[in-house]
């Protein structure tokens, strides 16, 4: 762009990303499907800042008073619950969205910190259970792989009621990735285009649900912690509907979240920002008289520590992160710049993970592109990006006075915008205005 | 059952739900060991989880999700079953003698349901391998997306049978007038009444003739996301 003519302007309706679309759409009849979150801006937890200690706050001292990051999931009904060393787990992705040395890493990196990781619409591989000090088996609408000696095999069972990409929406597994032990796994033909379902086949509804999780309390003897996991869609009912039902932990997902593969309309225009997702879900926890009775897990758009310390803040217990998971692996790496721009991109602006062809190594099915990744060296930086996730998010609660990170509150925060202030349920910075409150 | 052997009563009214599927799903049980299960009165999630060869027969319908998963035994239900019977079940043999509710034998991947009576809607939705024997009719939507194995139907299939199926077989003696996405009839051969009859001798179905079915699978036609295929999505 050298040469730009300073007389172009650009449309901001029809910017180049929209001409794009509409010539990709003409040209072959179908949506876009990809991978990655929502691209397109939203209010999110950088709209809000700490307000830190001063002279009616202590703050802790940074190297010598303790500042506790424990938590404990899913005591409300399991004889075993789950005990992380750190409030981030990682979010579920599936072997076959995933290579096996991509899910072996993950499962690396999150044990060196002592936190779990979780499978998905795939089933259960050795690799990862190996790997995983502590396994969440997720329990979705396809079943694929599903069976009981793994359900017996986990730490914990989340059931999948939606994910914050696309709440509402079945998986999909292009024919590129099926290859033969994917659709072994998932009793498959190999190389289809996989739709999986949207709905459980055999329960509809919070009703049906509460005994879908007797069922699953029996069968493992009612030691497993059992999570619902939501896309962000109505928290404060579905995350009331999920305590009414029997979680002991509810996951919520917000719109950023991310997916292997989805529809692009999707991604972009279905669910609730993360933001907005928070407060809603602790409501109706507080509603009920469950919160911190019933864990909140929040997802969807989790980069750093300060998004970490925000989301506890608003009253999570903990966060899931799937993409900024994948990057610390290796996903987008520039080293790979050569082979991103074959493919018609770059970069820093990949998101094909439906597509197979993934450099990295790490959204892919192809044993050259998988061996790309060393399972453990991607597993170092997992656990290195997950340390600094958890000093950042640390650094803050001591600022904030805090000896543990669940006790950071709402009150220790401002928001930039109104917008903000109005989704977080906490003032715009330099007034006393929550908006839509007081 | 095999005769002889000892019987083991267990009572609902008296004992809990968690103490019988305990001591149903034990430890080590001797091949063949047999329970009766009584007053299950409706009770949900009965005899799930189960995973060595015994035999348990429940006297009475039973809720949700009866023998849920199971492996290896043998469950026999003398009465009618609610939603999700032998879902996911993985080996071994379920038997209803009465009706079952929806969802009967959902994503079982391996192992025989046999239905008596009639199943409700999305009989064998997502099945995964099992093979089911409804001796009625079945509901709308059933082998809705089943992947593999078999249904068959003595009688009348609903609306829909067999929606967006993949290499699952399903048989009908009655009418199936409605099929759904991407099913369609299939040439009967051989190999497919060799396997029909043998089902029907598992389920002992007595006198009825292979030939009286007509089989049903999968058109393959929307196994790749195509711009012709956009009316079937
Ligand atoms: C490659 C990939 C595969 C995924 N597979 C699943 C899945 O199988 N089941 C599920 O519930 N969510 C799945 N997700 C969504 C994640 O569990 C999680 O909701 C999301 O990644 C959180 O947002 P984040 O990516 O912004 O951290 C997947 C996400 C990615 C990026």
């Amino acid at each position: 762009m050298d040469d730009m003519n300073w007389s172009l302007r650009e449309s901001h309706s029809f910017d180049r990303n929209t001409i794009a679309e509409i010539r990709r759409a003409a040209q072959t009849g179908l949506y876009r499907i990809r991978g990655f979150g929502a691209k397109r801006q939203v209010p999110t937890l950088d709209d809000l800042v700490f307000l830190g200690a001063s002279m009616s706050r202590y703050p802790l001292e940074g190297y010598r008073e303790k500042c506790d990051t424990s938590v404990t999931l899913g005591a409300r009904y399991a004889s075993k619950p789950i005990q992380l060393k750190i409030p981030i787990t990682i979010a579920g992705m599936s072997f076959g969205s995933l290579s096996a040395n991509a899910k072996e890493a993950l499962g690396r990196g999150a044990s060196e910190l002592g936190t779990s990781t979780t499978t998905g619409d795939g089933g259960m591989t050795p690799e990862e259970r190996g790997h995983s000090s502590q396994l969440v088996y997720q329990y979705l609408p396809s079943r694929y792989g599903m069976n009981p000696d793994d359900l017996r095999k986990a730490d914990a069972i989340e059931i999948v009621v939606g994910q914050g990409a696309k709440p509402g929406g079945g998986g999909m597994l292009l024919g590129q990735k099926i290859t033969e032990r994917v659709a072994e796994m998932r009793t498959l033909p190999e190389g289809i285009d996989q739709r999986s379902a949207c709905r459980h086949p055999d329960w509809t509804g919070p009703d049906d649900l509460a005994i879908k999780i007797l069922e699953l309390r029996e069968i493992t003897k009612w030691e497993k912690p059992i999570y619902i996991k939501c896309g962000a869609a109505r928290p404060y009912y579905d995350t009331a509907l999920a305590v009414k039902a029997g979680a002991d932990v509810v996951v919520m997902d917000g719109m950023q979240g991310g997916t292997a593969a989805t529809q692009d309309v999707f991604i972009e225009h279905v669910g609730l920002p993360t933001l907005a997702a928070i407060p809603l879900a602790v409501q109706a926890l507080k509603d009920l008289d469950m919160h911190r009775k019933v864990q909140l897990i929040v997802g969807g758009g989790i980069r750093s520590g300060a998004d970490v310390a925000k989301a506890l803040a608003l009253g999570a217990d903990a966060v899931s992160i799937g993409t900024s998971a994948l990057i610390a692996l290796g996903d987008n790496d520039p080293a790979f710049e050569e082979d991103y721009k074959k493919l018609g991109t770059r970069a820093g602006f990949w998101e094909d993970y439906q597509d197979g062809s993934d450099p990295a190594g790490i959204t892919t099915q192809n044993p050259e592109l998988a061996s790309r990744l060393d399972p453990v060296k991607a597993g170092r930086r997992l656990a290195n990006y997950l340390r600094v996730l958890t000093l950042e998010t640390q650094t803050l609660a001591r600022a904030n006075g805090k000896s543990h990170v669940h006790n950071m509150e709402p009150e220790d925060l401002a928001a930039l915008s109104v917008e903000a202030a109005a989704m977080a349920g906490v003032p715009l910075a330099g007034t006393s205005w929550i908006p839509g409150q007081s | 059952m095999s005769g002889g052997q000892n019987i083991e009563v267990l009572d609902l009214s008296q004992s809990s739900l968690r103490d019988v599927n305990a001591l149903l799903q034990g430890d080590a049980k001797p091949t063949g060991a047999f329970f009766k299960v009584i007053n299950p009165r409706g009770a949900h999630a009965l005899a799930c989880g189960l995973d060595s060869e015994i035999e348990v027969e429940v006297e009475g319908h039973t809720g949700y999700y009866c023998a849920g998963m199971n492996k290896l035994a043998r469950v026999v239900i003398k009465g009618n079953a609610g939603q999700g019977v032998a879902e996911n079940m993985m080996s071994g043999e379920v038997r209803v003698t009465g009706d079952v509710s929806q969802s009967a034998g959902a994503t079982a991947h391996g192992g025989l349901l046999v239905v008596e009576g009639n199943a409700a809607a999305r009989c064998g939705i997502s099945l995964k391998g099992g093979d089911i024997v409804v001796k009625g009719n079945v509901g709308h939507m059933s082998m809705f997306m089943a992947q593999a194995g078999t249904l068959v139907v003595l009688g009348d299939a609903g609306d829909a049978l067999g929606d967006s199926l993949y290499e699952a077989q399903i048989y009908v003696r009655g009418s199936a007038d409605n099929l759904g996405a991407d099913c369609v009839e299939k040439e009967m051969r051989e190999e497919h009444r060799e396997k029909l009859q043998a089902l029907l001798d598992k389920a002992d179905c007595g006198e009825v003739a292979v030939s009286e079915f007509k089989r049903y699978g999968s058109a393959r036609a929307l196994y790749h996301f195509k711009p012709d295929n956009v009316d079937a999505y």
